[in-house]
């Protein structure tokens, strides 16, 4: 560039700014953070049904899945699920022959497996916290009225379990955005990588890292105006003290 | 495809064939001691910046729960941005941004960087960083726990006649510190688990040096086993001595029955 560049002009949009680039990181780290909270949740039930269980392995296995997680830091855990899992998990999906020879996992596919299988860890406790929270005389009603197991989940255990789990749910939502910024280690192109690329290019760190700060900071304070709406909408029906 | 592209991809080839074999021996002979030499410098980031971290809480909390708004609004300012922002962009923030800044400092026309040359080193800005870092989580968990003391004891205090500093700095902060135990042994395991972070910016803690155990070796399964081999550790250790601490600080409060007091007095 011939003229020295303002700061606000490197934002712009298209080849001369870093606008869209960042832009496109925020939608990756959103579409990183629903995906694994998603994979994350599905983990989660699955674990705090094992801790509840009557099995004592389904017990060991989810004690030792969340004892683990949890004693793990999350980088390590990303680079160990993406250098060690993904490979194994290939190998696996070819030799049931659900996937052939030459299948590759994205980054993004190995950023949502990584996170989600991190979030699965510290959503099995909020969740089964928040089971446990149900009281007990309600699942026995709803034996007593002859519900299948699934049909009282349905309807009892989870709406329920929802509305206790929300607080503990939202803030792991908090982190899990947070923590999505951990997945540019391993390549996927979203805002701390955009920044990381943009501030290299044009040796703008404190401005580049900057933005990419605020836009994380935006990115909280929007979920936690949306995670007091939930939380309230969820609590419409119950009296407060 | 360009003879570049040719001897990357074999390199890639090669670097995926023999990591595929996942081999015991090098793990404990050559990986673990590599680690375990590791270890002080990711102990040395967790109580630097811990016991700094905690000592800056104490004021940010004091600012949040103050009337006076100029006090207030920077220490409230201060943990959102701490706590809505993801430490790794904080650490890059500080090493990249701060690098940047002292780059461009002269002192008689030498740089910076040549006439402090500890500069260099990555080390201090991850403890700079996870030390504001932990300020602000610290901070916030201090602010619920300030809070939570009984108001009946600031009362007893002044009864006493004591100053509000001399209530502050014996009745005030340590039945706020005891509130906050638990929620602080959390934040201490925590820490250690974000003390990884330092490898990023070139530090060569637990993590950092099984990366570099894998760019030297090309192997990355013995490196990353041995580093989470270490933080389950540590982090198992830690746990237990801080809830040791924790029973410690709390024996005055154990209830009689689950203390030693009961046989003796059955006895006697």
């Amino acid at each position: 560039m011939d003229a020295e560049p303002s700061l606000i002009g490197l934002l712009a949009w298209g080849d001369k700014g870093w606008g869209d680039e960042l832009a496109r990181g925020l939608a990756l780290t959103v579409q990183i953070s629903i995906c694994s909270y998603f994979v994350g949740f599905l983990l989660g039930l699955a674990g705090a049904g094992a801790k509840l269980s009557q099995h004592r392995w389904a017990n060991v296995a989810g004690d030792l899945y969340t004892t683990l997680i949890r004693a793990l830091p999350e980088l390590l855990l990303i680079l160990l699920i993406y250098y060690a899992g993904t490979p194994a998990l290939v190998k696996l999906l070819v030799f049931t022959g659900m996937a052939s020879e030459d299948l590759q996992i994205s980054p993004f596919a190995a950023a949502v497996i990584a996170l989600g299988f991190i979030y699965g860890a510290y959503l099995t406790d909020v969740l089964r916290g928040a089971i446990q929270a149900i009281p007990k005389g309600q699942i026995e009603a709803a034996r007593a009225y002859g519900m299948h197991a699934p049909l009282r989940f349905r309807r009892i255990v989870f709406p329920q379990m929802i509305r206790f789990a929300i607080p503990g749910m939202g803030n792991q939502w908090l982190n899990i955005t947070k923590d999505s910024a951990l997945i540019s280690v391993i390549g996927a192109f979203e805002i701390a990588k955009q920044a990381n690329i943009a501030a290299s290019g044009t040796k703008e760190y404190l401005f580049f890292y900057s933005v990419a700060a605020l836009i994380f900071l935006c990115l909280t304070i929007v979920s936690m105006i949306v995670l007091t709406r939930i939380e309230k909408r969820a609590n419409r029906g119950v009296s407060r003290a | 495809m360009t003879i570049d592209q040719c001897t990357a991809l074999s390199d890639t080839l090669l670097q995926m064939e023999q990591a595929a074999r996942f081999s015991p021996c090098f793990l404990i002979v050559e990986v673990m001691p590599r680690l375990i030499w590791a270890i002080p410098v990711s102990l040395l980031l967790m109580v630097v910046s811990g016991a700094i971290g905690n000592l800056l809480a104490v004021p940010v909390a004091v600012a949040r729960i103050h009337p006076n708004p100029l006090l207030w609004i920077p220490s409230y300012l201060f943990i959102l941005l701490m706590r809505g922002t993801p430490l790794i962009i904080q650490i890059y923030l500080i090493y990249y941004g701060l690098g940047q800044v002292f780059g461009d400092i002269r002192i008689d026309g030498k740089r910076l960087m040549q006439v402090l040359p500890f500069l260099k080193d990555g080390i201090w800005y991850a403890i700079f960083a996870l030390s504001i870092n932990t300020a602000g989580y610290s901070g916030e968990i201090l602010r619920g726990a300030l809070m939570a003391v009984p108001h009946g004891e600031v009362e007893a205090g002044r009864a006493f006649g004591m100053s509000r500093w001399l209530i502050f700095r014996r009745v005030t902060l340590p039945r706020a510190i005891r509130i906050c135990l638990p929620a602080m042994s959390t934040e201490t395991v925590l820490l250690l688990k974000a003390t990884s972070l330092a490898s990023l910016v070139t530090v060569y803690e637990v993590l950092g040096t099984g990366r570099y155990i894998i760019q030297q070796s090309l192997r990355t399964y013995e490196a990353l086993v041995g580093a989470a081999i270490i933080y389950i550790l540590m982090v198992f250790l830690l746990t237990r001595i801080l809830n040791r601490l924790e029973r410690r600080l709390n024996r005055d409060r154990e209830r009689p029955v689950s203390s030693g007091a009961m046989p003796q007095a059955a006895k006697a």
